[in-house]
């Protein structure tokens, strides 16, 4: 069964890859299972300078999901490179670096650094992030500071730019298309839904922000929706997120369009999660009639030309 | 890990006793389990229990049932399977502590980890006096387990069983030779006792926690020295188990 999947600046062997946020920088999954066998590895978002994050509780459970304001913490840009990415490269997997920033300036600083840096295959620009005051989500919810934020850092990125799209926006298509003009090589889709949840007893919210970003498998059927119109819209590639648990979850979002898929929450609940789908795809696709991950890509909304062309 | 036992011992708390391959990993008191509950995808995050007793080859946690997660866990039948990652986080230090007088500090669901730890202290010929505070009478569990380690006391919020009111009460009337303090509660308890004691301590934290291995930053807390290099701490990583005055409380 042929897995391998090629996008920019990534060449993937197979299509699973943990999402931004939910892996850390590698090293605590390290623990657990070789990270060679992951198609790629998203690290955490960088900012320019260290950030301490959100006041805690930062995580709350709801049914068939969780809500989490972490605030983007990291050490910075510097330390990420010389402590973390020093880390990786005894692996040969590629990495997806998660670009953050509160101004279009620090984006693209940061986008300088770490586009630069030889272990770094390709930046996700990180402008849907609903868990801090400024910058994040703002470039995430109006297309034109998109577009431009887009074109600001594709300018200075020696490596290819993936825009992660929010779905706590009026018209997603629309977001793609403005990002996909400015010049993004490739989406990533979707980050989290912007919720909350009330502590009964004192009536005030659970989370210390208030509000936060809501993952897992009660998002999926929004995140499936979402790679279907926007697939179907663009012709850059799409990394599909969105509550994925299960390899059947896995093939739902190449049906709907997406080229690989990455996995989040899920990892908090089984660390192996990402070598177990990946070990469980080709009987799933072989079961299904799939010779390949690209036979699979987008298969929902192609299907009607591919029967008519008889194949 | 199979289920041998899980009973109630007091209000809505729970004892279970679990075997696995991992128990004779479990050496460290402090250190948690990170246990997976309910069916499916229902819950995406697991419990961090910490680990109350570790005899042979059985692991014994406690828990208070606070919400559909534990209640899940309180109605898992003997021989059963549980899965569990663990054990998980940084314990209390005690490799060379020995004749020492320590004392125990615990509130509610903070008391657990104090029993495995006092059992530990207590083979390494410490002695220990343990405080143990509970919201009521019916919420008292291990008293007996306790002072089988040496002196216990109790107090209830309400007074209806042992001192009324909190463990940093008796505080002062600890006898003067003891040497270290070990804690775990919730918060306000452990700062109340680490600015009332003028020896030295570990407490340790609860919080909620996402990943439990360290991976996603939700658990943390913040370093009291500004000058810190990283500012803050992991609660399931670098702790559970701090050096009183390490983190900001």
């Amino acid at each position: 069964m042929d897995l391998r999947v090629s996008l920019p600046g990534l060449e993937l062997k197979n299509p699973i890859l943990p999402a931004s946020g939910c892996f850390g920088f590698g090293r605590e999954f390290s623990e657990f299972y070789d990270l060679n066998e992951l198609g790629a590895i998203t690290i955490k978002a960088a900012t320019s300078e260290g950030r301490f994050g959100n006041p805690t509780p930062r995580v709350a459970e709801t049914s068939g999901g969780m809500l989490n304001a972490i605030g983007l913490q990291n050490p910075g840009v510097k330390r990420i490179m010389e402590e973390e990415l020093k880390f990786l490269e005894q692996y040969e997997t590629p990495i997806l670096a998660n670009v953050a920033g509160s101004t279009e300036e620090e984006y693209v600083e940061v986008a300088r650094e770490l586009g630069a840096h030889h272990r770094v295959n390709a930046l996700e620009l990180n402008i849907s992030c609903p868990n801090v005051k400024e910058g994040g989500i703002q470039f995430g919810t109006d297309p034109s500071l998109a577009a431009s934020l887009t074109r600001a850092v594709k300018s200075v990125s020696e490596v290819p730019v993936y825009v992660k799209l929010s779905p706590n926006t009026g018209d997603i298509v629309e977001m793609a298309k403005a990002v996909e003009g400015a010049g993004a090589d490739g989406l990533s889709m979707i980050n989290t839904l912007v919720g909350m949840k009330l502590d009964l007893g004192t009536g005030r919210p659970i989370l210390a922000n208030g509000t936060g970003g809501l993952s897992g498998p009660s998002i999926k059927p929004v995140a499936i929706r979402m790679v279907y119109q926007v697939s179907q819209a663009v012709s850059i590639p799409i990394i599909g997120m969105g509550g994925v648990t299960c390899v059947e979850d896995v093939l739902e979002f190449l049906l709907a369009g997406a080229s690989a898929v990455a996995v989040g929450t899920a990892n908090f609940q089984n660390p192996l999660i990402c070598p177990e789908l990946i070990e469980q795809l080709p009987e799933l696709m072989d079961r299904c009639g799939y010779g390949s991950v690209q036979a699979c890509i987008g298969r929902s909304f192609k299907h009607e030309e591919t029967s008519l062309s008889g194949t | 890990m199979h289920v041998l036992q899980n009973k109630w011992i007091a209000s809505n708390t729970f004892e279970m006793k679990l075997t696995g391959r991992f128990v004779n990993s479990m050496k460290q008191p402090g250190q948690f389990l990170h246990i997976k509950v309910g069916d499916g995808t229902s819950h995406v995050l697991r419990r961090p229990l910490s680990i109350a007793n570790v005899d042979h080859h059985i692991v014994t946690v406690i828990y208070k049932i606070v919400g559909k997660g534990t209640k899940w866990l309180s109605e898992r039948k003997i021989g059963e399977t549980v899965d569990v990652i663990g054990p998980r986080g940084t314990g209390f230090p005690i490799e060379g502590v020995r004749n020492e007088h320590i004392v125990l500090i615990g509130g509610g669901v903070g008391v657990p980890p104090l029993y495995y730890l006092g059992r530990k202290l207590v083979q390494q010929s410490n002695t220990v006096t343990s405080v143990l505070g509970f919201q009521g009478k019916d919420g008292v569990f291990y008293e007996d387990a306790f002072r089988e380690l040496g002196e216990t006391l109790i107090t209830t919020d309400d007074g209806s069983y042992g001192y009324k009111g909190r463990v940093t009460d008796l505080i002062g009337v600890l006898n003067q030779d003891v040497t270290q303090y070990f804690s775990c509660g919730p918060k306000p308890m452990l700062k109340g006792v680490s600015e009332t004691f003028t020896i030295p301590g570990f407490i340790s934290l609860e919080e909620r926690m996402g990943c439990g291995v360290g991976a996603c930053f939700a658990c943390v807390c913040e370093t009291s020295d500004p000058e810190d290099s990283k500012g803050y701490r992991k609660i399931c990583q670098d702790g559970p188990v701090f050096p009183a005055g390490e983190v900001v409380l």
